[in-house]
């Protein structure tokens, strides 16, 4: 936000470099997410003039003295009735460096497949944990979900730091102990942060409490943790999302395939070949929105010419001939259910992947996880609401299918019911948790271990 | 119109970094390709205001060359103002599109709607809204709202399944995850999808700002007949005000957003330009429905209750 002095060509300049983070935050009932997310919203002078005195009004008429932050992001009838989060909900808030959306995600465990939700998009995580409390059982669960979603970024906050006196050694020894079991499922970066959301210390402002400590605050990690460009290193893929064919005057012969890159670099001249066809060809001209470029990368939509005549539509893949993914009917994934209606053996679903829809059985459900242990039952015949299990699932179609480890877009898909369009389950390909994981710390595990 | 290469923020964004603005509208782009290529007969919400003038923008850059793969739909509430529905025609015209009307007028002349004690027209909507969606059977409905807005918004999918009666139902929404949007529906169904789910109004302002998009006047600042009604200024007119007791006034003022002129207030403001408008609003203290719609006071959760019965 801009002060009214700025000057408005220095306030222009400043927006036009600024960049988008996605995070997402998760915390038990009483770990106190909601002060969190409201203190960082407050702080950070985001929340305006008319949204705290409603939240003043609101809290004065049911015989609070204090205004309630957490009916800052309450939204719903029932939420503010049973002063509970139900669902996920997005957030906007901006710094001079940054312009963040948080995925505000429950901290029940049934709503385990909202935190998934909300995990599918972010870049960073913010696992709480209470410092009278330490790693319980649903911080490993927030990890694991962090771990399986591959959120590139985890940050855990370790609050209530006023409550143990702020000191150093009940922080770091929480912060062991996360750190180890998170790096254990492979969470490539973790960033401890002792802080009081209820005080105001290490959210925004420094701590006057804890000299002990030398690292960021939360927001100023989120303002410089490196947000999206890790997707321009990866190979190249490109989901035909629709065809453009104007076949006016103007036009008679432009044919160009649109969609957003999903991951890795396009440049004209790259040799590509077309899934699942096989066909190949190469990139005559990218339509960057109006605009000519030689060059596009993820996430930017645009519009591909290729130099050959061949047949594209949607739900084809565009990849650089060189690193092609593999193509498949036999997808081995990793689910979470998140429909009320079980997943079973046997059952006939849609599977959409990219823009690709495709009829697909569930072949198998070898396992099911549980993740306060991370546990693996086998055999559980299906999975319910908030499950997350292994399938096996065969497609009538082959998918060009990337293991979610390399490409969140390309290695991530829904089931869907055919009969009523339900959203039964989000399926990740490949290995649950990252390759070379070993056996998480201070967690038994039995004789089949947890990577299953 | 450029696409802005490689910002580096602070150091720790490498080349391939997007500037906030970039990401969003590519997000959009993709949303509104999505519906292109999953949906029969999808619409376009176009009232003339700031959210629906740039949907348009971002539909015709989505599909260009080629034209944009929708109608749109304007619900004419009988009492908008005279210079956004000139502006609709014109843009309509301009681009070459098809428009429908659906009208609260009509409604109420054939008495199957009746004028609010209060005399605001926006809960009137709800209904030549739904009918018109169910008439023509469109299956995908473009709004332009955006979850900054109000807090029930913050709630909303990007795809929003609406049942044949057109209702929300908050607690039953389908789970949105990474960008793989679930449009499946059964007859009579619809989705309602929001491109602009992820922007705020300053983002809005200055995406406006960069891409020359043109708006209506009434978005600048301009000498205006208003009276004071419920903390905000209102236009004098035919629709109903000023009532006895208020005074009509001239004075400086502009619009943060354009509905109804019943429930639709005026700012005071010099702002005559975009730069002007944007560092105004980005020292604001007051959300854009906290100053200007007067329909979001009426309860807690005015708009959760208008949204769950079909309300854009």
């Amino acid at each position: 936000m801009t002060s009214a002095t700025e000057p408005y060509a220095e306030f222009a300049e400043r927006l036009a470099t600024t960049t988008l983070l996605r995070f997402a935050t998760a915390g038990s009932v009483d770990d106190g997410k909601s002060t969190l997310v409201g203190r960082l919203l407050h702080d950070s002078k985001s929340v305006l003039t008319d949204q705290l005195e409603a939240v003043e009004r609101v809290s004065l008429s049911r015989g609070q003295d204090t205004p309630d932050l957490a009916l800052l992001t309450d939204g719903l009838r029932a939420e503010r009735e049973q002063g509970i989060t139900i669902d996920v909900a997005y957030r906007y808030f901006a710094t001079p460096r940054r312009r963040f959306i948080l995925a505000d995600t429950p901290g029940h465990v049934q709503y385990t497949r909202n935190m998934v939700t909300g995990a599918s998009t972010a870049e960073l995580a913010v696992v709480l944990v209470d410092a009278r409390n330490g790693v319980v059982e649903q911080t490993r669960r927030h990890a694991a979900v962090a771990a399986l979603l591959r959120v590139p970024h985890v940050v855990l906050a370790v609050n209530k730091m006023d409550l143990v006196a702020y000191a150093e050694p009940v922080f770091a020894s929480i912060a062991e102990e996360f750190t180890a079991y998170a790096a254990s499922l492979g969470v490539p970066e973790i960033t401890a942060i002792p802080i009081s959301a209820l005080a105001g210390d290490n959210v925004v402002e420094p701590s006057a409490h804890m000299d002990w400590y030398g690292g960021p605050t939360v927001l100023e990690h989120l303002e410089t943790v490196p947000s999206s460009h890790d997707l321009a290193h990866c190979p190249a893929r490109f989901p035909v999302q629709y065809v453009i064919r104007p076949q006016s005057a103007r036009h008679p012969d432009y044919r160009g395939y649109a969609g957003q890159i999903s991951s890795g670099v396009l440049r004209v001249g790259d040799a590509v070949t077309v899934l699942p066809s096989g066909r190949t060809s190469t990139i005559e001209g990218i339509d960057a929105l109006g605009e000519s470029v030689d060059i596009a990368w993820a996430p930017q939509s645009v519009t591909l010419r290729l130099a050959d005549d061949i047949d594209v539509s949607r739900g084809d893949l565009i990849a650089p001939s060189a690193q092609l993914p593999a193509s498949t009917q036999d997808v081995e994934a990793t689910v979470c259910h998140v429909a009320d209606r079980p997943l079973t053996v046997g059952q006939r679903v849609l599977l959409k992947h990219t823009t690709r829809t495709v009829k697909a059985i569930v072949k198998d459900i070898p396992s099911r996880l549980t993740l306060d242990d991370l546990s693996q039952h086998p055999a559980p015949g299906q999975l319910v609401a908030n499950d997350i299990g292994r399938v096996r699932i065969r497609t009538a179609e082959p998918l060009a299918l990337d293991p979610y480890a390399e490409s969140r877009r390309t290695g991530s898909f829904l089931l869907i019911d055919p009969a009523d369009g339900t959203t039964l389950s989000a399926g990740m390909a490949g290995d649950a948790f990252a390759e070379g994981a070993g056996a998480p710390a201070a967690v038994p595990t039995d004789d089949e271990g947890w990577d299953f | 119109m450029s696409t802005t290469v490689a910002s580096v923020t602070g150091g720790t964004d490498a080349p391939y970094a997007l500037s906030h603005l970039d990401a969003l509208e590519s997000e959009a782009v993709h949303i509104f390709r999505e519906v292109a290529g999953e949906f029969e007969r999808p619409v376009i919400l176009f009232s003339g205001g700031k959210d629906s003038i740039v949907m348009l923008h971002l539909a015709l850059k989505a599909f260009a060359p080629a034209p944009v793969p929708f109608t749109l739909l304007h619900v004419d509430t009988g009492h908008n103002f005279p210079e956004v529905l000139d502006y609709r025609d014109r843009t309509v015209a301009e681009h070459g599109l098809r428009l429908h009307v659906a009208s609260v007028q009509e409604y109420i002349d054939a008495g199957k709607l009746r004028e609010r004690p209060d005399g605001t027209r926006n809960p009137l909507q709800t209904v030549p809204l739904t009918e018109k969606i169910q008439a023509e059977r469109f299956d995908a409905v473009f709004g332009g709202g955006r979850r900054d807005e109000e807090k029930a918004r913050a709630k909303e999918r990007v795809f929003s399944l609406r049942d044949e009666f057109s209702q929300w139902d908050p607690r039953r929404q389908r789970p949105e995850l990474w960008n793989l949007y679930n449009g499946r529906h059964a007859p009579g169904e619809h989705v309602r999808v929001f491109p602009l789910s992820n922007w705020t109004e300053l983002d809005v302002w200055q995406y406006i700002a960069r891409e020359g998009i043109e708006l209506p006047e009434i978005y600048f600042a301009h000498e205006r007949e208003v009276f004071p009604r419920a903390g905000m200024w209102l236009t004098a007119g035919d629709w109903g005000g000023p009532k006895e007791n208020e005074r009509v006034e001239k004075r400086l003022v502009r619009y943060r957003t354009v509905g109804d002129m019943s429930c639709t207030g005026a700012v005071d403001s010099d702002a005559t330009t975009l730069d002007a408008v944007i560092a105004e609003i980005a020292a604001s203290r007051l959300t854009e429905r906290g100053a200007t719609r007067a329909d979001d006071k009426m309860s807690e959760a005015a708009m959760e209750d208008r949204k769950r019965e079909g309300y854009f």
